[in-house]
């Protein structure tokens, strides 16, 4: 009927989505192959896709040429983790006000985190760098995580704001009416509601926060053990011999739990990216 | 009434607090000290407009017009992958689910890993896309993409749209599946052919979010700076340089904080027109959207 294809039609789609996952897919697939070749095999001419020798002896040898790779990962892991807490705690409730309460403010309010939602933090790095020396937190994980966190809460607070508007109003009146108290129905009525909501929200900020840590470790820290992933690795890359098929092997190693996270969970990824597109 | 509530502003204080220090506060600062000679030393004074004039006697324009020529072509090169990605999601045929999964790892990880990746894919001596040129007598011999002003431009443009492409995508498919049902079987019904129904009905009513993501698209895309810098570092020979790469070599490479920050005063102007078009367009579909 409406939805069943010709037989061309089929070939065009698959033909699409074919074309669509090899460029995607590509950088993956010949980062994975680089770190099999061992470093021969890499500065070889001519480029072969299959290269003799190919082995996992990388993914051993990275743990002793980059002492620190194991460190970088769970920095990164910690940071994520952490300017994904920050940047709930401050958004969730001001979502809420948002999205329940008339205030004199509100409009005026919600523009400016608009506004600031606009702004890269790469424009804002002078004041910000100046701003971290004052507060004493250049070279610590504070001076990732604040920042990292504040550039998250716009966002976080139109997605958070879209969720609590859909949860009818009815229900706070009727804890009001029962005597709650404010504070009390936004705890023990709203927020178990939208907790749904919250948690997808959470993920997609720590895929984000996970994806840009690199412009804030690299301006603000300058202590090796305490850089998240991608700066770690960015000190071997700026070198005349890179040694790609290590560098491959430890990105692979790098980013292969955020993505097995993602297969697991990218329902929620989805329905997270998404609430903030279509508008009801 | 008259009193004032303090309760939702209880709520805000949080997030003003953080994006107040963090953002709003930079944001101000920013503003002064483009008219200081701020640097390394201890002291500075004001100094006027000197920082703008000397911007705008040596680089500005064409910092601005790269600039704008990057972004946009970036921009539009997205937003056709993202449709064609988002046509090919819709289709309701076996493996989409497997599609979907497999078109976002760009998005997924770090921008900086994605880049790595994409700096050995350019390589001329060893990498894929010169052996494979070369193999298939594309090229005549080893082509070092980012090692040519216009290669390396197109280079920078390609990595950032795979990294852009798949939220695109997404963000379409998610639009297209609130257009309603009955609007396609009336136009079958009709005897509308596939194509005919994408035109008329698919593309017409798709319009507000792809109006509203190309601007997003736009200030995000305007504002990437490790893509370039991880890549190019803004080179060679500053064919790479956008307003945003330009500034922050100024201020944290060469330490002039007075100049960087007026490179960054005009980068907020940039945003600011870009916003202003944003809010207008989100109201007249708002309204739009009210009254019908």
């Amino acid at each position: 009927m409406i939805n069943r294809y010709r037989w061309w039609e089929l070939v065009l789609i698959y033909a699409g989505m074919a074309l669509f996952l090899t460029f995607m897919l590509a950088p993956f697939v010949e980062a994975f192959m680089v770190s099999l070749r061992p470093l021969a095999e890499v500065f070889r001419i001519p480029y072969r896709f299959f290269a003799e020798g190919m082995s996992f002896a990388n993914y051993h040898q990275i743990w002793i040429s980059q002492p620190m790779l194991g460190r970088w990962i769970i920095n990164s892991f910690g940071i994520a983790v952490a300017v994904t807490a920050l940047s709930m705690a401050c958004s969730i409730p001001a979502a809420y006000a948002f999205a329940r309460f008339k205030f004199k403010l509100r409009d005026g309010l919600l523009s400016v985190f608009l506004a600031v939602s606009m702004v890269g933090a790469a424009v804002l790095i002078i004041p910000l760098y100046k701003l971290m020396l004052a507060l004493g937190l250049l070279n610590t994980y504070a001076a990732m995580i604040i920042p990292g966190a504040a550039f998250t809460v716009p966002t976080g607070i139109f997605l958070m704001r879209s969720y609590f508007m859909r949860i009818p109003a009815e229900l706070e009146e009727a804890a009001y009416v029962d005597g709650a108290s404010r504070l009390y129905t936004m705890r023990r009525v709203i927020l178990p509601i939208a907790a749904p909501g919250m948690v997808v929200v959470a993920i997609t900020t720590f895929i984000t926060a996970y994806a840009q840590q690199f412009l804030f470790a690299l301006t603000f820290n300058s202590k090796n053990h305490l850089n998240p992933l991608p700066v770690g690795l960015y000190q071997f890359f700026g070198h005349q011999e890179v040694r790609w098929n290590e560098l491959m092997a430890a990105s692979i190693v790098g980013v292969l739990p955020v993505l097995v996270l993602y297969v697991f969970l990218q329902r929620y990824i989805v329905a997270g990216l998404t609430a903030g597109a279509v508008k009801e | 009434m008259k009193r004032v509530d303090a309760f939702p502003y209880l709520l805000l204080i949080p997030a003003l607090l953080l994006v107040g220090t963090i953002a709003a506060w930079p944001l101000v600062e920013t503003f002064r000290l483009s008219f200081t000679d701020a640097s390394m030393k201890q002291t500075q004074s004001y100094v006027g407009f000197e920082n703008y004039a000397k911007f705008f006697q040596r680089d500005f324009w064409p910092i601005l017009g790269r600039t704008l020529v990057w972004t946009s072509l970036s921009v539009s090169l997205k937003l056709v992958m993202g449709l064609l990605g988002a046509v090919l999601l819709n289709a309701a045929v076996p493996g989409r689910a497997l599609f979907r999964i497999l078109i976002m790892p760009p998005w997924v990880v770090p921008v900086a890993v994605g880049c790595f990746m994409w700096a050995w894919m350019y390589n001329g001596q060893f990498g894929m896309i010169s052996g494979l040129g070369q193999r298939f007598e594309l090229f005549s011999g080893p082509f070092e993409f980012l090692a040519y002003k216009q290669a390396a431009f197109i280079a920078t443009v390609v990595t950032d749209v795979w990294i852009g492409t798949p939220l695109v995508s997404l963000y379409l498919l998610a639009a297209m599946q609130t257009i309603p049902k009955d609007l396609y079987e009336a136009a079958w019904t009709d005897g509308a052919g596939r194509f005919y129904r994408f035109r008329r009905v698919t593309l017409p009513l798709l319009m507000p979010s792809i109006t509203t993501m190309a601007l997003l698209s736009t200030i995000w895309t305007f504002n990437s700076f490790e893509i370039i810098w991880i890549l190019t570092e803004g080179g060679p020979r500053g064919s790479t340089t956008t307003m945003i790469i330009d500034t922050y070599r100024t201020a944290i490479s060469r330490f002039r904080y007075g100049e960087g920050a007026a490179r960054a005063v005009m980068i907020l102007i940039c945003l600011m027109v870009l916003s202003a078009i944003y809010l207008a367009l989100l109201n007249r579909l708002t309204r739009k959207g009210r009254t019908k």
